[in-house]
């Protein structure tokens, strides 16, 4: 099955360029944060050299999750909320594929909250990156999920009154194997995060705060040290064995994550967990692989016709 | 032969006055007038007999049901099977009816020749549906029928007590389904050799003790004097081989949906559990590994669909199902799916609706849902089984489809098609296997939505060699994928999506007409009415009415050319199970209408959660006009019967020797 697919070219490869993946220009807001994000995107796939015909760039919907239409290559754009069991489904299917999920916190955390939960339960390899900005920007700034309290809206005039998600401490809770925080001023940082996240096996999420220039600007500007605020980067453990070491942060420590991510606003940045559990692929893999073996590796045809049999 | 028990049938006491009818009494029962001798109990030939258990959901009515299926299945009978099930989680009244037949069995049958009543209330909800001269046989430990009643033959046998007793009174009221699967086997002379191997084989696998015990009970049953009360038993006219026949096999509807799919190539699915359509997934989730394959149960109907979708994007055409209000929340991703021209198969198993309504019952309501359900103009097509031999052939022809025309396919199955099991002819399994992979060549100057063409898509992992990458999405596009707002390019996509499906209308060949193909009634349906609508034209030519019968199984697109059928009926009955509507008509006679505007169509509905009997049709086609049902063959006035004599009956222990098993 999927494993068995093989790629097809045998000729050199052209190197993948920038140019070779860059499709429509954007339609967002100029000083939109989510430029930032594409701009990453492009120099993680031309700096890890995919090969073009493996990436695959899904979103739900959203103004960040115009994203495919801005990459060439295989790409779908799906419904409000949705992308994630669509993106699951593809990582699934097909395990040679790079599967790499964009969407905003709406599509995240407000319509999609239940796919979420589930796809980190499952823990499906793939990368989903969140575009967070506090608002409804495509709709013209309606509250949020991750709006804060007082936050005002054209749906909360006199200000947010429902409490935000907590993305960090969701993702912990459902069961996110990789889940890390930047800054879409930092791009440098996203890099970085977005690397790690393709090299983890498992459903990794980055939430990135991604502002809104147009409905909330400034909302991240306490991170932003060029305007005065601070981005303050998890220090991870070295297992150097130094008194230093013992204050850093241990990644698999779920608690640990949890206590990083009841930190008042703006936070820290990085990654705040990351565990190496088995992924769903690797779990159906393996069901099917045993299965197989005990079918001795059966035709099809034997398969289902030794089914009939015995329905005779 | 107790000779004291030849009372007149016309003096039998009601055995509810009478102590003595209990199990274990002398026998005052009355019998037969004639005083039969064992001569009588010669087997009178049969083709055709409607046999309903019924019981309590945990009696294993079903089981029973299944094996007497299967094993007609096996002796190359035709057979069909009706259930019903509570709405509860465990109990609550429920039937199992198996109508085995040498001819042409379309129908579970209206009413039945034998009746197994495992309570009063089974007997007493049921009586009515045994026809006149039928038997009932009953548990005379748990119910007292009214022996006044001169209509029926009445075997009255303490089956709670004697299995209880066979197996060692261990296993309170298990057992009691094959303890009368045995008796049933006497008196129909079944092969007892087929019987005991489906017994076994169907506890295979199991603790050894679970089968000896099964052996046990329908030893049991099937040791039990039955002759001593029923004067005459039945033996079906053996099977004559028509040339060429294959094996039968036998299983339910949603099964043949299942091995369907994986004949069908579809190796990839996600669901959510719902009543009626879950045994699907159940299936599909242990068998497709075998295949490679894999099926997902997702969160929630919304991820189902989705991931079904992120399955068929990749490359692997895949299927979700649910009932309908798990259609309902499916809409929107199926709206997607028509949009942006995703291949996907979508099973609703129908039950009554709408919300929560009737969720173990049938009902055919769901087809505007099918046609129509979700926002803008999103064409899709919608199939229906006729059978449960259907199921397994129309998810072929629906995998099929949706390749061909890389577009969204309902399939339509309902409540009665996934709880029946029927035997059919074994697939030629050979000459259907498909297994299509990715195919993952590269392309160049590829268009995933080129105006003038059919859409295919090109699965990921296909490198294009002029660097262009397709998108797929659900904005209004362009030839490459990308988003448009030009009225133009929408008129055109529209159109282009609408255009396949009329294209497909002209490939599907125009029904073959059932019964009279010119006349005064054509009969329409669509889904599990096809075994009532052909039984109620076969009686109703038997009665010289010039009737045919015309079963869609393509629903949506129509084929092309029915009006030419219309044209040569003078009226146009369409039969469906749900609701008049606003207007007058079902939901098939409103869209057939619309059409092809005309005016002869009428509509039949019900909405009672319950099939069609083939009488309810005749009486509402041809009102006035009565249709003499077909009788079990049987001779001389009412017999009455109830317990033998304990001196005719040895002990259990005489009877079943100890060990069996």
């Amino acid at each position: 099955m999927s494993d068995t697919l093989t790629t097809t070219t045998d000729a050199p490869r052209e190197k993948l360029t920038k140019k070779a993946i860059t499709a429509d220009h954007p339609t967002w807001c100029p000083g939109c944060g989510d430029f930032a994000v594409l701009a990453s995107y492009y120099k993680v796939l031309e700096k890890r050299q995919l090969d073009h015909e493996k990436i695959v760039t899904l979103a739900g919907i959203g103004c960040s999750s115009r994203f495919p239409y801005f990459v060439n290559g295989y790409g779908a754009h799906f419904i409000h909320g949705r992308a994630v069991p669509l993106a699951s489904g593809i990582s699934l299917a097909r395990p040679d594929l790079h599967v790499f999920l964009f969407g905003g916190d709406g599509d995240g955390f407000s319509i999609g909250g239940n796919h979420l939960n589930h796809g980190a339960r499952k823990n499906v390899n793939l990368v989903y990156f969140i575009m967070d900005n506090f608002v409804y920007g495509l709709t013209k700034k309606q509250t949020s999920p991750t709006s804060p309290i007082g936050f005002k809206s054209k749906t909360d005039p006199t200000g947010a009154i429902d409490q935000p998600v907590n993305p960090m401490k969701q993702l912990i809770s459902a069961g996110a194997s990789f889940i890390a925080r930047t800054h879409a001023t930092q791009v440098n940082h996203m890099i970085q995060m977005i690397e790690r996240a393709m090299d983890h096996q498992g459903f990794s999420v980055i939430e990135c705060l991604s502002e809104c220039v147009e409905f909330f600007p400034g909302a991240f500007d306490p991170a932003n040290p060029r305007k005065g605020g601070a981005f303050e980067v998890i220090q991870e453990k070295t297992w150097d064995g130094t008194p230093e070491d013992e204050l850093r942060h241990d990644v698999t420590d779920e608690l640990a994550a949890y206590k990083l991510a009841q930190l008042p606003f703006p936070g820290v940045f990085g990654v705040f967990y990351q565990n190496d559990r088995p992924t769903k692929n690797a779990l159906e893999k393996k069901w099917i692989e045993t299965t197989r073996e005990k079918t001795g590796n059966a035709s099809d045809l034997q398969l289902l016709q030794k089914t009939f049999d015995r329905m005779k | 032969m107790n000779e004291t028990s030849t009372t007149p049938a016309t003096d039998a006491p009601n055995s509810a006055e009478d102590p003595t009818a209990k199990r274990g009494s002398l026998a005052t029962a009355p019998s037969a007038s004639s005083g039969p001798d064992r001569a009588d109990l010669r087997p009178e030939n049969i083709n055709d007999a409607v046999i309903r258990l019924a019981g309590n959901s945990q009696d294993g009515i079903q089981s029973a049901g299944a094996f007497l299926a299967r094993l007609a299945g096996r002796s190359a009978q035709e057979v069909m099977t009706y259930m019903t099930i509570p709405a509860t989680i465990s109990g609550g009244p429920s039937i199992f009816q198996v109508r085995m037949g040498t001819g042409e069995v379309l129908s579970a049958g209206d009413e039945a020749d034998f009746l197994v009543a495992f309570y009063q209330h089974s007997y007493q909800d049921h009586i009515g549906f045994l026809k006149d001269g039928g038997v009932l046989l009953y548990d005379s430990d748990n119910v007292t029928p009214d022996l006044g009643d001169k209509r029926f033959v009445y075997v009255g046998v303490p089956i709670t007590g004697l299995t209880v007793e066979a197996l060692g009174g261990t296993a309170k009221d298990k057992g009691k389904n094959i303890f009368i699967l045995g008796l049933i086997a006497k008196i129909f002379h079944l092969d007892v050799e087929k019987l005991t191997i489906l017994i076994k084989e169907k506890f295979a696998g199991k603790d050894v003790s679970i089968a000896n015990t099964a052996i046990m009970a329908f030893t049991a049953g099937y040791a039990y004097p039955v002759g001593n009360v029923l004067t005459k038993q039945y033996k079906f006219e053996p099977h004559v081989p028509k040339e060429g026949e294959r094996a039968q096999i036998t299983m339910d509807g949603n099964q043949a949906l299942a091995y369907g799919l994986i004949a069908a190539g579809v190796r990839y699915g996600s669901g959510y559990p719902i009543t009626p359509w879950s045994s699907v997934m159940e299936i599909l989730r242990s068998e497709l590994p075998k295949y490679g394959g894999m099926f997902v149960q997702a969160e929630d109907e919304l991820g189902a669909v989705s991931m079904a979708l992120g399955f068929s994007f990749s490359g692997y055409l895949a299927v979700t199902g649910s009932a309908g209000p798990g259609i309902s929340l499916k809409t929107e991703a199926i709206g997607w799916a028509s949009m942006s021209e995703i291949p996907l198969i979508i099973i609703n198993v129908q039950r009554g609706g709408p919300s929560t309504g009737l969720p173990t019952n049938v009902e055919q309501s769901d087809l505007f849902q099918a046609i129509y359900g979700g926002h803008g103009d999103s064409p899709r097509v919608v199939l229906a089984a006729a059978t449960v031999e259907d199921c397994f052939y129309i998810a072929i022809e629906a995998a099929r489809i949706a390749r061909k025309y890389s577009t969204p396919v309902f399939i339509l199955s309902d409540t009665s098609l996934a709880t029946r099991i029927e035997a059919f002819d074994e697939p030629h399994l050979k000459d259907l296997m498909l297994d299509p992979k990715p195919d993952l060549s590269p392309r160049t100057g590829f268009k995933p939505y080129a105006v003038d063409q059919i859409t295919q898509h090109v699965p990921p992992g296909s490198p294009m060699l002029d660097g262009k990458y397709p998108l797929v999405t659900g904005l209004e596009h362009d030839e490459m994928g990308h988003p448009t707002g030009s009225p133009k390019m929408h008129m055109a996509m529209t159109a282009k999506r609408r255009n396949k499906l009329r294209k497909l209308a002209e490939e599907i060949p125009v029904p073959e007409i059932y019964g009279d193909a010119e006349g005064d009634v054509l009969l329409v349906g669509w889904g599990s009415t096809y075994g009532p609508v052909h039984d109620a034209v076969k009686l109703a030519r038997e009665h010289g009415e010039k009737v045919g019968a015309l079963h869609l199984r393509h629903v949506h697109p129509f084929p092309n050319g029915l009006e030419k059928v219309f044209a040569r009926f003078k009226r146009i009955v369409v039969v469906e199970m749900n609701d008049q509507g606003l207007y007058g008509f079902g939901q098939l006679a409103t869209v057939l209408r619309a059409r092809f505007c005309e005016p002869k169509i009428e509509s039949t509905t019900k909405t009672d959660g319950l099939t069609f009997r083939v009488k309810e049709i005749l009486e509402r086609v041809f009102e006035g006009r009565s249709f003499a049902a077909r009788k079990i063959p049987r001779e001389g006035p009412a017999i009455v019967h109830a317990d033998p004599s304990s001196e005719n009956v040895k002990t259990l222990q005489e009877v079943v020797p100890q060990g069996v098993g």
